[in-house]
């Protein structure tokens, strides 16, 4: 089946996407800081949605899978002096390699054995960053991130493409400084993620993941090897941790161990739900209304505030969890396969009016 | 290896142990009733421990401790039992990911509900017991021509003490009364159960009630160790990994593995300077007593992942 059937659901498409690209020269600076935050989000839980939604392996360390892909993208940059577009992939392939270790376990547990296995990661993989190679990761304190750049050489004494000369570097530059121009980069990587998410969905090793989540008994009769197949899941979901978190901590331009956080890993299981599990328009639908509700509690602050005012400094602190954790409860008891599920019935409905009611 | 100071770290962790022991049986409670894993219980243990301190408080309600303590577990009773019928009984047979994921949305609804109600600041914990008298215990060995003296902080001993009685009387109200017996039964085999005539519902109920009474007595013994701020709710995950190495059915199992999570985290803690690595991995393995209980998870889940006295999962084709 594919994807885009008809010419109109092209035009959608492009518009939007131009939509998209053209953000910052028609919405304001927290708009688009909202949007980007939407779509490093949109990554983690791709990748997540491979692991949980396709093979049914329950993740919580997907942020500190992220955390790994923010220090190698950082150390890659600072260290190495490479640029951030090659420390990207690199990154995140690292993450992959970190997420194929806690994968391990995944050989002989499953269910709640597994979420203990990937919450390990999540506290262990902090302290590492804490307290190992103080002298490169600088412990709690962090690593300060520098802004990605785009040299291009200076021809015939002018710059191209929007770039300005920067006379140290002696070149064309363009910086992604602010959310404005990070933008673009989230976007790109947010399209391309999604594409090989939906594909990977409906090839060979889609199909094999599917049958292991279904029943992993039935799938090892059939020749699929469900370890194999399962560490392949972590990794993949480890590579769009890793790629979330290298683009967050170039986006935040500093990293510390609790930049992600234990939340956040249950931040992105709840997107994936209130989403859809299993689909690929899940994750995109599902990160943005959780960071929609997080904004929504941030706004509702200074009014709880005048109700309780002696609580005025946890005002924010407690409404985020608490508005989170009731649209989760919510969805799981009313509605447990996702805002995927409604989009997909809504389309039903509108393909068969006006037969359907 | 220090020898001197071996003794010392094992015991004090041991001691640090028994809280643990105390929040793992209420999460092996729950789990054997209901097969569900609470991954609120840190949350629940929370909100127990601050409305003790609310109780007792000036700025709270200001009443005898003894009468606070009560209060708090009538609290963490109500909750557990509101917990189970709102959020958990819609929640019966669908998919292991639902339930886990329920539990761990209240455990982010019940954190939301401690802040906005008792605010984010460090509480100063009523402290139970002295402070400046500790127990010095010297034991039968000598290293170096210097006996070996064991000195114990009086809530250290006394926390341990009262997570033992707790665990003893548990032990008795399912091995001797009737409510216990049908607990049993339940979590034995739901449908057998339900022929002979048990409510299994209201068995659950009463699990949740008593795991978040537990949780309370857990919390409180911690927080006069400790104090008392929000990471409470984190210091009680690692209850999680004591329960995994114990066994998640195991009652003696959760006991013994929060036991020898504190063991571990004492030995860890010891104070080495001749590591065979060096000095700056031996300073690197005495920071690691908040993760090396999830080392321990890793290596019991690979190795043994039902645990020390867990049932054996045999699947069958």
């Amino acid at each position: 089946m594919s994807v885009l059937r008809k010419r109109w659901q092209y035009v959608v498409l492009f518009v939007g996407l131009a939509a998209l690209f053209l953000l910052p020269a028609y919405s304001s600076e927290s708009t688009v800081s909202f949007v980007n935050r939407v779509l490093i989000a949109i990554v983690a839980v791709q990748g997540l949605n491979i692991l949980t939604g396709y093979t049914g392996q329950i993740s919580l360390g997907q942020a500190a899978f992220m955390t790994v892909g923010g220090y190698a993208s950082t150390l890659l940059v600072t260290q190495l002096g490479w640029n951030f577009f090659f420390a990207l992939p690199v990154a995140a392939l690292s993450a992959g390699v970190v997420g194929l270790i806690f994968g391990l376990p995944s050989l002989r547990v499953k269910g709640f054995y597994l979420v203990m296995a990937t919450l390990s990661a999540q506290f262990i993989i902090p302290w590492i960053t804490r307290n190992i190679y103080g002298d490169i990761l600088h412990g709690a304190q962090g690593l300060n991130v520098p802004v990605p750049i785009i040299k291009l050489p200076v021809i015939n004494n002018l710059c191209f493409f929007g770039t300005q000369f920067d006379g140290e570097l002696g070149a064309c530059v363009y910086r992604f400084a602010t959310s404005d121009q990070f933008i673009h980069i989230s976007l790109v990587v947010v399209i391309l993620s999604t594409i090989v998410a939906h594909n990977i969905s409906r090839s060979r090793l889609g199909r094999a993941l599917v049958s292991i989540r279904d029943n992993d008994l039935a799938a090892e009769l059939l020749g699929i090897d469900p370890f194999a197949y399962k560490l392949k899941a972590f990794f993949i979901a480890a590579v769009f941790a890793g790629a979330a978190g290298a683009m967050l901590a170039h986006n935040l331009r500093h990293i510390n161990s609790v930049t992600v956080n234990l939340t956040d890993s249950i931040l992105f299981m709840g997107m994936l739900v209130v989403g859809g599990l299993g689909t690929s328009l899940g994750p995109i639908f599902g990160a943005t209304l959780v960071i929609l509700l997080e904004e929504i509690a941030t706004v509702m602050s200074p009014w709880v505030i005048s109700v309780l005012p002696d609580n005025a400094a946890g005002a924010t602190a407690a409404l985020r969890p608490l508005i989170f954790g009731l649209a989760l409860i919510v969805f799981l008891i009313f509605e447990p396969r996702g805002l995927a599920h409604r989009w997909k019935l809504t389309k039903a409905a509108w393909r068969m009016r006006p037969f359907s009611r | 290896m220090n020898w001197q100071l071996l003794p010392q770290f094992a015991i004090t962790g041991i001691l640090n142990g028994g809280p643990v022991a105390l929040i793992a049986l209420g999460i092996v409670l729950i789990f054997k009733s209901s097969e569900i894993f609470n991954f609120a219980h840190g949350q629940m243990l929370l909100i127990g421990t601050m409305s003790t301190w609310w109780f007792a408080a000036e700025e709270g309600m200001g009443l005898p401790l003894w009468l606070a303590v009560i209060c708090a577990m009538g609290v963490s009773v109500l909750l557990g039992l509101l917990i189970e019928r709102v959020t958990l009984r819609p929640m019966t047979g669908q998919p292991l990911l639902s339930i886990i994921l329920m539990t761990l949305a209240l455990g982010q609804v019940l954190q939301g509900l401690t802040i906005l109600t008792f605010g984010t600041t460090q509480r100063n914990f009523p402290v139970f017991f002295s402070i400046t008298d500790p127990y010095k215990l010297s034991l039968p060995f000598q290293y170096n021509g210097n006996p070996i003296v064991v000195i114990l902080r009086q809530n250290l001993v006394w926390t341990f003490v009262i997570a033992i009685i707790c665990v003893v009387v548990l032990w008795l109200f399912f091995q001797f009364t009737h409510t216990g017996l049908s607990m049993r039964a339940t979590a034995e085999d739901h449908e057998t159960a339900q022929s002979v005539g048990i409510r299994i519902n209201r068995v659950f109920g009463i699990s949740w009630a008593i795991a978040g009474l537990i949780a309370t007595i857990g919390g409180i013994l911690i927080a006069t160790a400790s104090g008392l701020d929000l990471s409470l709710s984190i210091v009680a995950l690692i209850a999680f990994p004591a329960v995994l190495l114990g066994g998640l059915e195991s009652i003696p199992g959760a006991v013994i593995g929060g036991l020898l999570i504190g063991l571990v985290q004492g030995l860890v803690a010891l104070p080495t300077n001749d590591f065979f690595l060096g000095p700056a991995v031996a300073q690197a393995i005495r920071n690691s007593t908040e993760i090396v209980p999830y080392i321990i998870l890793l290596i019991v889940l690979v190795i043994r992942p039902d645990g020390l006295f867990g049932q054996k999962r045999i699947e069958r084709i």
